[in-house]
């Protein structure tokens, strides 16, 4: 029988995970103010002029504003302000 | 999900390839539940009427229809899941279950914890050893790693790099080489889809001193310092980060052979030019490793011949415009450069500038330039500002000079040179004495 042997573990420390909660859900959209945030990957914007077209023809009480960062994969804290204050809710895309 | 925290619900839409991605980095940040939609993939080069018809269509995932999904994911009422959210610790051990020599090294592989090739197991012995080759304490905390930006990150100390030293088949007098490279933060297994790697230059005394090659096949698998340093980082940026694993850490499309190793020295007594980590600030007399980050195209000619200037346009031009590249010159190449007039490494980096040219229009219609560089562009900031400027058939260049890194290296047993994708940000420099 093969000789047993103790060796280490090779994984790194994981950070502890903080369970958050979702915000509360909306009743309905009609006549929300819902942020469209363009996370700028190539051609995005053009799927969310898409998401924006659906809303004018299916639900057009729903308020669409198109939203961007400022710059890709970095937080912007200035739009994020805009969306929290002026925003009833957001759909964010396309992110890979 | 920082939104949802403030208050407001929003829904993320993402392609169908990123799906188990999405949902273990919701799982990662404690809002396991947050609500996700999926699209196909891919978006790139898709035109409004495709994108409609992803919009018009089903969720590849939930197979419903997209926009329901996302209507459902604002409207819905939470449940008792969302409302709990996910607090949990995540442990790992010092020391794993005794078992046989082959029953560990199967299970290296099948958790994902090797490069696939067989390891050496980091015995208490080994270790110990290893750990030998610092003055610094075991649970001294060396740096943090993630495999990409969204990830969070993991925390590691210098005998988990050691143990990942060992598996990589490393000696002890190797290790500062290797902490400084943990320290670096720069991680060797980037989650990245464009399958980036991470190659290191060592310059400085210690190059020597561990008997690492500058000389005959330096890139290639031929030294044992160079080889086992390159593995090392590369398996402890799989480890230490929280995994490089295909599908969930790891997405890069194609992958990239410099993910088994991929380290070398520069010839500082056979260059013309000043070393490379004397042009970060470093002394010749101190010991340093530089990270590239890419490692993904190469460019490849001979000389300075009588062409060398056409030749050299056209390898710049086929670089990609998003990542600089480390131009690698045998010295015989860097001496016929200087014969030409280039006696310093930033002379020959400004001509590359100057001469990595593109048309506006191929130079803007690239994925990566229109998602990291063009809303940089909108914003006002140099020099993409200006790139956006030009007309469409205008020339511009894909580089400033100090984004070219310039090695030199080689066996001179030709005139060789390489262009790498790899890009050198600032503090990617490390210190190596710091780690002795």
């Amino acid at each position: 029988m093969a000789e047993k042997i103790t060796i280490h573990d090779p994984r790194g420390y994981p950070p502890k995970v903080t369970g958050k909660r979702l915000a509360p859900r909306l009743e309905s959209l009609d006549g929300k103010v819902v942020f469209l945030v363009d996370c700028l990957f190539d051609n995005s914007e053009v799927f969310m002029e898409q998401v924006q077209l659906w809303f004018a023809e299916n639900l057009p009480t729903v308020k669409i504003r198109n939203i961007k960062p400022r710059e890709s994969w970095v937080d912007d804290p200035k739009m994020r302000a805009t969306v929290e204050a002026e925003g009833d809710a957001a759909i964010l895309g396309v992110g890979l | 999900m920082s939104l949802e925290e403030s208050g407001v619900p929003t829904v993320a839409v993402h392609t169908d390839a990123f799906a188990r991605l999405a949902q273990s980095v919701a799982y990662a940040n404690g809002m396991p539940t947050t609500r996700q939609t999926y699209v196909p993939q891919p978006i790139v080069d898709k035109s409004p009427a495709d994108l409609r018809a992803y919009v018009e269509g089903e969720d590849p995932i939930s197979n419903r229809p997209f926009m329901q999904e996302v209507i459902e994911g604002l409207s819905h009422p939470l449940n008792d899941n969302d409302l709990n959210g996910m607090t949990f610790e995540r442990m790992t051990p010092r020391l794993m279950d005794p078992n046989t020599e082959d029953n560990l090294q199967a299970l290296f592989v099948e958790n994902h914890w090797t490069d696939n090739l067989p390891i050496i197991l980091p015995t208490e012995e080994r270790v110990a050893a290893m750990l030998k080759g610092t003055s610094h304490s075991p649970d001294e905390i060396v740096g943090r790693l993630n495999p990409t930006a969204f990830r969070e990150f993991w925390e590691f100390d210098v005998e988990k790099v050691a143990v990942n030293a060992v598996m990589a088949g490393a000696k002890p007098e190797y290790f500062p080489v290797i902490l400084a490279l943990a320290a670096s933060g720069v991680s060797a297994r980037s989650s990245s889809t464009n399958s980036f790697a991470t190659i290191s230059l060592v310059n400085g005394p210690i190059r020597n001193e561990i008997g690492m090659n500058d000389g005959i096949g330096v890139m290639g698998p031929y030294n044992h310092a160079n080889s086992t340093i390159g593995r090392a980082h590369n398996l402890l940026s799989i480890n230490l980060q929280g995994g490089s694993v295909p599908d969930d850490t790891y997405m890069g499309t194609l992958g990239n052979w410099y993910n088994y190793s991929s380290c070398f020295a520069e010839a500082e007594e056979r260059s013309p030019w000043q070393p490379f980590h004397v042009q970060q600030g470093f002394k010749p007399t101190d010991s340093a490793v530089s990270v590239f980050f890419g490692g993904w195209y190469t460019q490849a000619g001979y000389g300075p011949r009588e062409t060398w200037q056409e030749k050299m346009r056209r390898a710049l031009a086929a670089c990609e415009q998003n990542i600089a590249p480390i131009f690698v010159l045998d010295p015989i190449v860097a001496r016929g450069f200087v014969e030409l007039g280039f006696d310093t490494k930033e002379k020959l980096a400004n001509w590359c500038s100057e001469n990595a040219l593109l048309p506006a229009r191929e130079y803007w219609d690239d994925q990566w330039i229109q998602t990291l560089k063009y809303p940089l562009a909108v914003a006002g900031v140099e020099p993409f500002a200006s790139r956006l400027k030009a007309k469409p058939d205008g020339l511009v260049s894909m580089y400033e000079p100090e984004d070219i890194s310039i090695v030199v290296t080689g066996g001179e047993t030709q005139g060789a040179w390489k262009m790498i994708a790899g890009e050198h940000r600032h503090g990617f420099t490390v210190s190596v004495d710091n780690w002795r």
